[in-house]
Order: structure tokens, then C-alpha cells, then sequence
């Protein structure tokens, strides 16, 4: 079973968002980044599938060179190799040139699985996924919290609002992950070590066999960006007892909130 | 050239959902500004008694794929019929709401179309005549606005973000020769959570975080019951395994904007708050007078939520008139 994931660097959701003075994208110089949380699923989720069917796993991905530390820490839990795509003209793709990027990777080898996050929680837009898959021509399935390899076909339970579906698809195919999934391993200290002698590719478009002009222009632009308004902190009900405090609350949000 | 205005409606067991009927109204909006129609496009197995109740929402034509192999949705079938309704029709914009199903759906599609694609829109304006869509990005911390090159602009809007508006109209229905050409994905069966208002699409969220000091969420679920909400949680009440991942509200899990929110023995962690702070009104409930919550809940309570929230179910029973 040859399986691939996908994978983003993204600040660590602890951290704190500022606005650059160009009013369109964030300041980077205080922030910790790690691997995306749901690309982190995907990574364990490949690490079982390979133990439980042999093969291999590799890492993909599309960022600067300090991608490179996420795609480690991924060799360090257990993948096998990483392909990292760094090219001048890959920054500021939006999410279709960018999956249109790594489907190219993915048609020069090909895969049985792919495996992807459902969303970045940088850009939060559950795009990359489905959209790889659309260019791969394969089946994809969203949000999986659970799946089992049967013959030539993957059986997934997806989330959907308010339940779960169960679908079946021919590989190769795309899921991505849904918290739940797993729970995904630290890297060992054997795992570290190991992982500085495993490879990382790292290519240009023009390694891949992509103009740079054949990425498309994005489609998407962020024209401006701002800080929600901040919650203010309100008033603190006092009352002689917990019943009081309940009857003011209750008589506030009633009559002069009116949300109930 | 492109012209129209195009809202994918989406149903489930026969019932759309409340985000079907925001995309409709905001289409409605979008396709009053461009001076053109707004035409709803439905699919699935047996829509003869529901789609005429899109008319009531704007929609000057109904177009109903009718098939039984489109009774559940499947991302390949589903996105080749509307794919090649959209080559035919050529419409300027397509919205549909950001569920899970119309997340999956409108990627797919922007991928089939090279079409650009704001996803969870919470806000869609025009400079000039150009659509200007404001998107929540870093789980909420930021608030991003989208420029949109080519066609057709698809806009998937967060649920519970834009305003129903009911219409007068009627609306044409018009049946829709399919083919859903060659499927791959085949549905197993689905299990739905019945009576359980979606937390993303619910009035009102009752949340529980670490407070809770374990899995008998009772107190919470009463509350959420009798208000016709849902019951969230933070990610330590998930991460104990007192509920499902899929209640979990914040960054990496759901983003939520109800009416109300209620937080109960939540902290306020900022990957907490990111996922709610778009509430309208917060209020926090929590024993800890420096919790983080409170600086930034509308009302706050500090005390025992184990006492405090029955007897604000028992206020809501009496307001109701239940007692």
C-alpha cells in the first residue's frame, strides 16, 4: 500500500494573530509552527495503515524551507520519505493552484491512498483535499473518523451535520481527516534519530514538470484583513443567592437581550 | 456572458436545511443587486412535495434533479450534475450553505469548473459591481476580504451568518434531465442523531468544558433541551472523552455564532474563544472569578454551574410557562 499524505505547515493554534502594515497577511516572527492538527491525524492514520498492510508513506507538501521541520517531525513518527515543492512562484497560491501543484507531484508517483487534513487551520478552507482529488480523477470522502482497507476498496464513516454516513470507494482514492480519527503518536527518540537520515526531496515546479505559469493566477485575493471587534467583558450578575443570580440572568436575557 | 445567479439547495430526509434557506436569501439579495434571477437547483431521490417551498424564498426558478441515484449524496454524482448545469447555464455566481456536505460539494466543484470558490463566507458585499466576500480565517482570530476572479464565483456561507428573508414569490419548477455519468463512491447507510439540533445551525449552544468534571452532562443537555439549542464542548471535555469530537466547539473543531451561547465551566481558552466569539450574546458560567471566559461573556455568573444552571432551566421552565 502505497500512501501519500498531505501536508501543511500552520501556526499553532495557541498563537496570537497580528495584521502586517500591508493590511493583508499576518505577522510571522513570533509564531510557532507546527504541523496542522488534521494533517496530524492523517500522518497516524497512514503510520496504521502501513502497519497493518505494509508499503510506505510518504509526505507532500508545498511551503517555504522551513517546511521542511514539519515534514521531520512527520519522518520522526514514522513516514518514509518527504517531498517538499519550494519554488518563488508557488508562494501566494490560493487553495486550487496550490492542490494543482500537488496533484502534479501525485501524477509523476502514483499513490493507492491519499490521505488529507480537511482543512488547514491557517486558511480554514476545507478546499486542497476534494480539489486534488478532482484533479487526480479519483473518488475523495470528507471528514473520516473511521476507515477499513478491504480488497482493492476503502470503507470510510464520514461525518456529515448531524450524523455519520458510511461510503465505499476503489482505490486509489483521497479521504480526509475528522477529529476522532486517532489519537496520533509522539515521535520517539529512536524516531528522531532515524528520521535525520530519511530523505526529503525538495523540488522546484520545474522539477515536477509544472510552468509556473501553468499554476493558474489565483482565482482568490485577499484584499483586506482585520482583527474581529473584541469581546468586551459585561457585567457580572450579583445576587444574595445562586437562585438570584438565576432569576436576574434569566429576566436579562429575556428582556433585554432578547435571546430567549 | 455569465449572468444569473445560482443556489444549490440541500435536503436531507425530505427537510432542507436552515442554511438552504440563508444561501436562498442571500442569493436573492446578490441576484436583486446584479439585476438578474435567482434559480435554486435541488437534488435527490423524491423532492415532488418539497421543492415549491423554495419559491417562498426568492427563487424565481426551481430546477429538480430527480433521481433515485441521486437519493444520497455522493460528492461524484452529485458534483457532475451540477457541473454540467452550470457549463450549460453559464450563471455569474453560484452559493450554497458550508455545511459538510457543501464544503465537500463546492471544492470539488471550484476543482471541476476552475472556479473561484470564498468558503464560510459570514458576509458578502459589492465594491463597484464586484463581490467582496468577508471569510473568518485562523478559526475566527481573523477576518479576511475576498476578491474573486472569474466564473462562476462560488460562495459557501457559514450557517446561522445571514438573514432569511421570505418572499412572495412562487417560483417555476422545472425538471432537470440527469446523468450522473460514471460513479465511483457507493453509500453504505448513514445513521442520523435524531431530535438533535446541529450545533453549527442552532439558536442557542450550551457548552461544558472542564467544569463538568466528567461525562454526566445532564445538567447541560436540560438547559440546551429547553431551549431548543445544542450542547457543545470545549476541547478538554472532548479530549477526556466526555463527548463526542463532533460537539467540540473552537479552532480545531466547530465555529459556532448562535443567538446564545452559554459556556459552563469553560475556562476561555483562545482556541475556545476563536470558536465562538461571533455569539451574539455570551454568557459564562464559572466557580473561577479570574476565568478568561468572563472578560469576555456579556453576562457572567461566577459560582457552581452544578447549582446554578438547573435553576436557570427551572427560570426558563416558568418563563416558558412548562411549570
Amino acid at each position: 500500500m502505497e500512501i501519500a499524505v498531505l501536508l501543511k505547515q500552520v501556526p499553532a493554534t495557541e498563537s496570537l494573530i497580528e495584521i502586517t502594515d500591508d493590511g493583508i497577511s499576518i505577522k510571522t516572527d513570533d509564531i510557532k509552527w507546527v504541523i496542522n492538527p488534521y494533517d496530524e491525524f492523517a500522518v497516524e492514520e497512514a503510520l496504521q495503515i502501513k502497519e497493518a498492510h505494509g508499503g510506505s508513506v510518504t509526505i507532500i507538501s508545498v511551503g517555504p524551507e522551513k517546511t521542511t521541520e514539519a515534514i521531520r517531525t512527520a519522518l520522526a513518527m514514522g513516514a518514509d520519505k518527504g517531498i517538499l515543492i519550494n519554488d518563488p512562484a508557488a508562494e501566494g497560491c490560493d487553495g486550487l493552484s496550490t492542490a494543482r501543484i500537488l496533484a502534479a507531484v501525485l501524477k509523476e508517483t502514483p499513490f493507492d491512498l491519499i490521505i488529507a487534513g480537511q482543512r488547514a487551520v491557517d486558511d480554514d478552507n476545507f478546499q486542497v483535499g476534494p480539489a486534488v482529488a478532482e484533479f487526480l480523477g479519483i473518488p475523495n470522502i470528507s471528514m473520516v473518523i473511521k476507515q477499513e482497507i478491504i480488497d482493492a476498496k476503502i470503507r470510510c464513516h464520514g461525518t456529515i451535520d448531524g450524523g455519520t454516513v458510511i461510503l465505499e470507494a476503489p482505490l486509489p482514492a483521497l479521504f480526509t481527516t475528522q477529529r476522532g480519527l486517532n489519537e496520533p503518536r509522539y515521535a520517539s527518540l529512536p524516531g528522531i534519530m532515524k528520521a535525520k537520515k530519511k530523505p526529503i526531496d525538495i523540488k522546484t515546479l520545474a522539477d515536477i514538470g509544472l510552468e509556473a505559469d501553468r499554476i493558474g493566477k489565483p482565482l482568490t485575493r485577499i484584499v483586506a484583513m482585520q482583527i474581529p471587534p473584541e469581546r468586551k467583558g459585561g457585567r457580572m450578575i450579583t445576587g444574595d443567592s445562586a437562585q438570584a443570580k438565576a432569576v436576574e440572568l434569566v429576566r436579562i436575557l429575556h428582556e433585554e437581550a432578547k435571546v430567549i | 456572458m455569465s449572468q444569473g445567479v445560482l443556489a444549490i439547495a440541500e435536503q436531507i430526509e425530505g427537510v432542507f436545511r436552515k442554511v438552504t434557506y440563508e444561501a436562498l436569501s442571500e442569493g436573492r439579495r446578490i441576484a436583486d443587486r446584479l439585476n438578474c434571477d435567482l434559480t435554486a437547483i435541488i437534488l435527490g431521490a423524491d423532492l415532488d412535495n418539497i421543492s415549491k417551498e423554495l419559491g417562498q424564498y426568492g427563487a424565481d426558478r426551481i430546477i429538480v434533479a430527480q433521481s433515485p441515484t441521486l437519493s444520497e449524496y455522493l460528492t461524484d454524482a452529485y458534483t457532475t450534475v451540477i457541473a454540467d448545469y452550470i457549463n450549460k447555464e453559464n450563471p455569474a455566481v453560484v452559493i450554497l450553505g458550508a455545511s459538510t456536505q457543501g464544503k465537500d460539494l463546492s471544492a470539488r466543484l471550484s476543482a471541476r469548473l476552475n472556479a473561484p470558490l470564498a468558503m464560510d463566507c459570514v458576509a458578502i458585499r459589492f465594491e463597484e459591481n464586484n463581490i467582496i466576500a468577508t471569510r473568518p480565517m485562523y478559526g475566527g482570530k481573523i477576518l479576511a476580504d475576498i476578491a474573486l476572479d472569474g466564473n462562476p464565483q462560488i460562495l459557501a456561507i457559514r450557517p446561522n451568518a445571514m438573514t432569511i428573508t421570505n418572499t412572495a414569490g412562487a417560483g417555476s419548477i422545472e425538471k432537470l434531465d440527469t446523468d450522473t455519468g460514471n460513479m465511483v463512491l457507493q453509500f453504505i447507510e448513514k445513521s442520523l442523531d435524531t431530535g438533535k439540533v446541529e450545533l453549527t445551525e442552532a439558536d442557542t449552544v450550551v457548552s461544558g468544558g472542564r467544569g463538568m468534571a466528567g461525562a454526566d452532562f445532564t445538567v447541560i443537555e436540560e438547559l440546551a433541551q429547553l431551549l431548543d439549542g445544542a450542547v457543545g464542548a470545549s476541547r478538554s471535555a472532548v479530549d477526556e472523552g466526555w463527548r463526542p469530537a463532533s460537539d467540540q466547539v473552537g479552532q480545531t473543531g466547530k465555529v459556532v455564532s448562535p443567538n446564545l451561547y452559554i459556556a459552563c465551566g469553560i475556562s476561555g481558552a483562545i482556541q475556545h474563544l476563536a470558536g465562538m466569539s461571533s455569539s451574539k450574546v455570551v454568557v459564562a458560567i464559572n466557580k473561577d472569578p479570574e476565568a478568561p471566559i468572563f472578560s469576555k461573556a456579556d453576562f457572567g455568573i461566577e459560582g457552581d454551574l452544578f447549582e446554578i444552571v438547573p435553576l436557570i432551566a427551572e427560570q426558563v421552565k416558568k418563563l416558558k410557562g412548562r411549570i
